[in-house]
């Protein structure tokens, strides 16, 4: 791990290549890895050029086909005020990743920052995770109402009512679930702190900023990979939560979550109403958990030797 | 409202009564459901209608309303009428007579001095007591003798049946709440928690928010009820699932106010378990227009406020189009089946007092093109009507409700037809009717151009709720926005007809005035759209007798008569 | 480490009385109002009276003084007279509930059973289940075991709970009818029958919940262990010629456990936060249902005593969780 790590002798005599060659190399051996890229990269096409190709709007209510079962028109039939369940699904996957994955980027970059400083400096410990028993303590909803309320006009009228209320959407939930990543990191740094590797790299005079990046983050990823799956899910579902409450998006506007939401009173009626956005959901965390393992795995010099 | 409706009660309260043959407590245990759960059984102190409803179990008031909305006697021996001489000719006093040998649950004697007490209780200045407005413009409550007691009013009331009647301002024991005037109300935990009544159940234990349990009230004035020696009221959880323990597994035996689609409701239903019952009041779900300008632009304090007119909806015609837009049976048939009828008016019952204007009912989308091309709206290249470099373009909220949220949906789509653009927003209820002046999302401030809820009237007369619509009742920052005509709406020939209602005593004429009201509100204005008159759904089990539904009054006022079908 | 420990408690009081204070001026400033649930037909004048009965007509310090009053005064003395019999808090004002006007206390004290019971063992289960799935998970990864673990896991936390109990109430107590919808909180264990009455409400509750909790924990034992699988010292113990077992059970699972007590840690306070849509969904009706209750009535003082014992047990927690890092790992120092 440390700078002057003894390399394999085959390796010399190779040309000089960008290690993240060697990440990808690694990454390819891992199956479920490549399997979870392509089902993740299947979904983001399908949500991102699919509407350009099935071009139907998901927001326009067609009352004489309600409740339509599959059929050519509508290849995974229709809604109770007759929208199209497959524009809407990808309409809807378009905003919940887009919500997934940036809140959880935030939550994951405010966690590892208060983690790692906290862990690290012993002297901002005390504040940090005194700051971070407050966060977990704030109750959720009033929080989010006050927050809405104090933002939502400025925001949508500077960015537009949908822009404005994704920021808003994923500066609330970025900004309210970061203490369980924080804290998780902050542990992991404590141990690590005292390995002897770490210490080694003191004694030399490694300054701090060199020592977190290149020592202690790399060996923080696991449980930072294991929350940013987490995370994921978490997102789309309280996203969903939120525009529920009239806290997030206008309510003709579908995401997953409330796909989902929406559908679980009919579902004796209309099953496949629930299990399409369920899947969706699934499918998108399952595949970025088997991404987040090939790629801990890939950036892991111990395995990737192996 | 002076009474043939009032005798009408009594007849039909004796005719139920013979029902009754079987003997107390005989048939065990009932299960009722409520989705919101009851946090307080004083109605008094209480903050919603699930705390009336199952406080009505227990308390009960002179008088009460049938399912037709009928009055009919409950503690007193009869409705007090001109005709009996129970109301005084200058219709400015009331006297009631309580029946003979009533007592509450704990043996003691119902005396007029209850009744004085209830009154006190609820007009206490430090009590924040939630029926206050039934005994408004009382001067005295006093007692002639033991079971008499003669109310007076400061001015002639044409509708004298405010106070003690309905199971919003029932009778509660002097002695049990006699330290609990005022300030002590809060203190007075057990009192609230489990209050003595005169109804057929007693409480033996109520946990707040959760779940109460009753048993017969061995003093109940009819020997031979309730037929049910125990009950469990619970509360929680949501319409569907309180739907399916009625109407699939079972488990209840009665659930209040299944707000289901009318699918959902069918696919229970079909179960074969329980039976879903639906009757209409008054409640009616409308789009209220905006008379005054919400634009953010304009500096805090002048948002829809009577300075700043709206720029398009003060035509009446832009109005007239957006209503006419509407296709109101199928919205009936989207959102509430059987639970729902479309109307165009924003008094839908009692009989009497019921608009015969059905001219909405037909969507007229070309006909509302054509108003909208006549009032100077030209469509633009992306299909929005445009006047002088002005988007018809709307902001349309309401509070977080599925089918609300469907209705906006439809109805934008609907508006997109005739050229409008509109912008959808939901509310959290919590906020949207909380009423907090600092927050912009209330329903009085009224921060959109239209808005959409629903709002019905205590009792059978509407006087009080067509009375909402004057000009001094405008919400304004001067106010702290509170004030109930919502639209800014201001019209000096509708104050001078609410007055004239005020002064009318006569039955026919008042109801003559009350429809020229709701006209000049709906189809001669298009202030308030009317959409749907909304009923209400609830189930029974199918071995659960006697259940009648009732939307003017507790849902719960006839559990005496509730038995079991074997 | 005693200092530490007795340190941090210290810290912990002015810590509290912030976190008081933050969430007190939260609640105050969040829109929502309690008279919101009563009916439209109430006038305003009624309505304002009823908001001054409330006690909101005073400024929000004042309000706050009186709840920090009666919350770290009042109350106590209640509880102390409860257990000796005393008269110390005779007619001081507890705090009041606004939608029950009665004491705040009391109605906690009542949903601390069902909660305990469901919520509790729902948690004991998950963490007891998860522990071997991410050891063996870990211990032979992508073997069919791991697949179906991991598979499982991703199951588990990205659907949502309305969703995973309303299935399980369609299928096992609407078309088979093996257990109740309905949890019955007033249910008393007295004989063989009532307990096995209370199993079965319990079943479908606590699957749900444990089912959740067990994928979250099992994640991060998994990943914790692969990250100690890896390491020298492992190959050093095996070396010496330990058995599997030994270093697989005590090596490498202590060294392993660090986030995973971070995470049970986080995990206790919301035991008594409740599970606000589990138990929705199940009419538990425990103190997630009364709290999400009280935000949606507005009310304060409820929310406010909720929140603040939520907060001092995860300060509490916290707390034991560092004091654990230095059992599990004596290297890590704090003084």
């Amino acid at each position: 791990m440390t700078d002057v790590a003894p390399r394999k002798v085959e390796e010399a005599f190779r040309p000089p290549r960008n290690q993240w060659w060697d990440v990808w190399d690694q990454f390819k051996t891992h199956k479920g890895a490549l399997m979870g890229l392509a089902v993740f990269a299947l979904i983001l096409i399908t949500v991102l050029i699919g509407p350009f190709i099935w071009s139907m709007d998901p927001t326009f209510p067609n009352l004489r086909e309600r409740n339509q079962g599959m059929s050519l028109a509508h290849p995974l039939g229709t809604d109770q005020l007759g929208r199209d369940l497959f524009a809407r699904l990808m309409a809807g996957g378009k905003v919940s990743i887009a919500v997934g994955m940036t809140a959880m980027l935030l939550s994951l970059f405010l966690g590892t920052l208060v983690g790692v400083l906290a862990g690290y400096f012993r002297r901002m410990d005390g504040l940090l995770m005194r700051m971070t028993d407050l966060f977990l303590a704030l109750p959720l909803l009033p929080l989010l109402l006050l927050m809405v309320t104090l933002f939502r006009e400025p925001l949508s009228q500077r960015f537009g009512p949908e822009t404005g209320t994704f920021f808003l959407i994923v500066f609330a939930i970025g900004v309210t679930s970061w203490m369980h990543t924080a804290r998780i990191v902050r542990g992991e740094v404590l141990t690590l702190k005292e390995r002897e590797y770490v210490l080694a790299a003191k004694s030399i005079g490694t300054p701090s900023r060199r020592m977190i990046t290149r020592h202690i983050l790399p060996n923080v990823m696991s449980p930072i990979m294991v929350s940013a799956t987490l995370g994921i899910a978490n997102a789309i579902i309280t996203e969903s939560a939120l525009s529920f409450l009239g806290l997030g998006f206008p309510p003709d506007f579908p995401t997953w979550g409330r796909l989902l939401f929406d559908a679980v009173d009919q579902m004796q009626l209309y099953p496949m109403r629930v299990i399409l956005p369920g899947v969706a959901i699934s499918l998108t965390v399952l595949s970025v958990n088997y991404v987040g393992d090939g790629l801990r795995d890939a950036l892991d010099p111990r395995i990737r030797g192996r | 409202m002076r009474l043939k409706t009032a005798l009408m009660g009594a007849a039909a309260t004796v005719l139920t009564a013979s029902a009754a043959m079987a003997e107390r407590g005989a048939d065990g245990h009932v299960n009722i459901i409520y989705w919101q759960a009851p946090s307080i059984l004083n109605p008094y102190l209480s903050s919603g209608t699930k705390d009336v409803e199952s406080a009505s179990l227990v308390l009960e008031p002179l008088a009460g309303f049938n399912e037709k909305g009928e009055l009919f006697p409950r503690l007193a021996t009869e409705v007090p009428t001109l005709e009996n001489g129970g109301v005084s000719d200058d219709l400015t006093t009331i006297t009631w007579k309580l029946k003979e040998g009533l007592v509450w649950s704990d043996g003691s004697p119902v005396t007029a001095a209850d009744v004085i007490f209830s009154y006190e209780y609820c007009t206490h200045p430090e009590g924040g007591c939630s029926q206050a407005a039934r005994y408004e413009g009382i001067q005295s409550v006093e007692a002639l003798d033991d079971l008499t007691v003669k109310v007076t009013f400061t001015a002639p009331k044409p509708n004298p049946y405010n106070a003690f009647v309905g199971s919003t301002s029932p009778i509660i024991q002097k002695a049990q709440f006699e330290n609990c005037l005022g300030a002590a109300a809060q203190q007075c935990t057990d009192a609230n928690f489990g209050p003595i009544g005169t109804g057929p159940f007693v409480v033996t234990e109520f946990r707040p928010n959760d779940v109460i349990q009753f048993e017969a009230n061995q003093n109940y004035r009819d020997p031979a009820k309730p037929a049910f020696a125990t009950v469990t009221f619970k509360g929680g959880g949501d319409a569907a699932a309180a739907g399916r323990a009625v109407l699939e597994t079972g488990e209840f035996d009665y659930a209040w106010n299944l707000q289901l689609a009318p699918d959902v409701i069918a696919g229970m239903a079909a179960a074969g378990k329980g039976t879903v019952i639906n009757a209409f009041g008054t409640l009616v779900e409308r789009i209220e227009m905006n008379m005054t300008d919400p634009s953010p632009n304009l500096p805090e304090g002048e948002r829809s406020t009577v300075k700043h007119p709206h720029p398009i909806l003060s035509d009446i015609r832009v109005r007239k189009a957006l209503s006419m837009a509407i296709d109101r049976n199928l919205l009936v048939e989207i959102g509430y089946g059987s639970a729902g009828r479309a109307t165009c008016n924003l008094v839908p019952a009692p009989e009497m007092f019921a608009s015969d204007n059905t001219e909405c009912l037909t969507q007229d989308i070309e006909g509302a093109k054509a108003l909208l091309d006549e009032a100077g709206w030209v469509p633009g290249s992306d299909g929005v009507r445009t006047k002088d470099g002005m988007r018809l373009s709307l902001l349309y909220q309401t509070s977080t409700n599925a089918v609300r949220q469907d209705f906006q949906a439809i109805i934008k789509q609907w508006w997109s037809e005739i050229g409008v653009e509109t912008e959808l927003k939901n509310i959290d209820a919590s906020v949207y009717f909380g009423g907090d002046p600092g927050s912009p999302d209330t329903f009085q401030k009224f921060y959109a151009d239209v808005e959409m809820y629903a709002n019905n009237f205590d009792g059978t007369d509407p006087e009080p709720y067509l009375a909402q619509y004057l000009c001094d009742k405008i919400p304004g920052p001067d106010n702290a926005w509170q004030g109930e005509n919502i639209n800014r709406y201001c019209d000096p020939e509708y104050d001078a007809l609410v007055a004239e209602l005020a002064k009318t005593g006569e039955i026919s004429k008042r109801a003559e005035i009350a429809k020229k009201l709701n006209e000049m509100l709906t189809k001669d204005s298009y202030i308030v759209v009317p959409l749907v008159d909304r009923g209400r759904n609830s189930a029974h089990s199918n071995t659960l007798g006697g259940v009648v539904l009732n939307t003017w009054d507790s849902e719960l006022w006839n559990t005496s008569d509730w038995h079991r079908i074997k | 480490m005693l200092t530490y420990t007795l340190r941090r408690l210290l810290i912990a009081i002015p810590t509290l009385l912030f976190i008081s204070f933050v969430i007190f001026m939260l609640l105050d400033l969040a829109p929502g109002d309690p008279l919101a649930d009563q009916p439209l037909t109430i006038p305003p004048e009624v309505r304002e009276k009823m908001r001054a009965a409330l006690g909101l007509d005073q400024p929000a310090w004042v309000r706050y003084l009186l709840w920090l009053k009666q919350f770290f005064w009042t109350e106590p003395l209640y509880i102390i007279d409860g257990i000796f019999g005393t008269e110390f808090a005779f007619d001081q004002q507890r705090i009041i509930s606004w939608q029950f006007r009665a004491p705040a206390m009391d109605v906690i004290w009542q949903r601390m059973p069902q909660t305990l019971w469901v919520v509790g063992l729902a948690y004991v289960v998950g963490v007891i289940i998860a522990l071997p799935i991410g050891i063996i998970s870990a211990y032979r990864q992508y073997s069919w075991f791991d697949q179906i673990g991991t598979f499982v896991a991703m199951i588990g936390f990205s659907v949502p709970t309305f969703f995973t109990g309303v299935v399980l109430i369609i299928v096992f107590a609407v078309n088979l009818g093996w257990f109740p919808s309905i949890y019955d909180t007033t249910l008393k264990i007295t004989d063989w029958e009532s307990f096995t009455q209370q199993i079965r409400q319990m079943v479908m509750p606590v699957a749900v919940l444990a089912l959740f909790n067990a994928s979250q924990i099992s994640r991060f034992m998994r990943s914790s262990m692969l990250d100690n699988l890896g390491q020298d010292y492992v190959r050093t113990a095996r070396a010496k010629g330990m058995s599997e077992g030994t270093v697989v059970l005590k090596h490498v699972l202590r060294n392993s456990l660090i986030p995973v007590v971070t995470v049970i840690a986080l995990g206790v306070p919301t035991i008594f936060g409740g599970a606000i849509i589990t138990e929705q969904v199940f009419k538990v009706n425990g103190l997630g249902q009364l709290l999400i209750t009280a935000i949606y009535a507005n009310d304060l003082p409820m929310v406010q005593t909720l929140t603040f014992i939520f907060a001092v047990l995860i300060v509490l927690f916290n707390l034991i969780a560092d004091v654990l890092y230095g059992v599990l790992d004596p290297r890590i120092r704090y003084d």
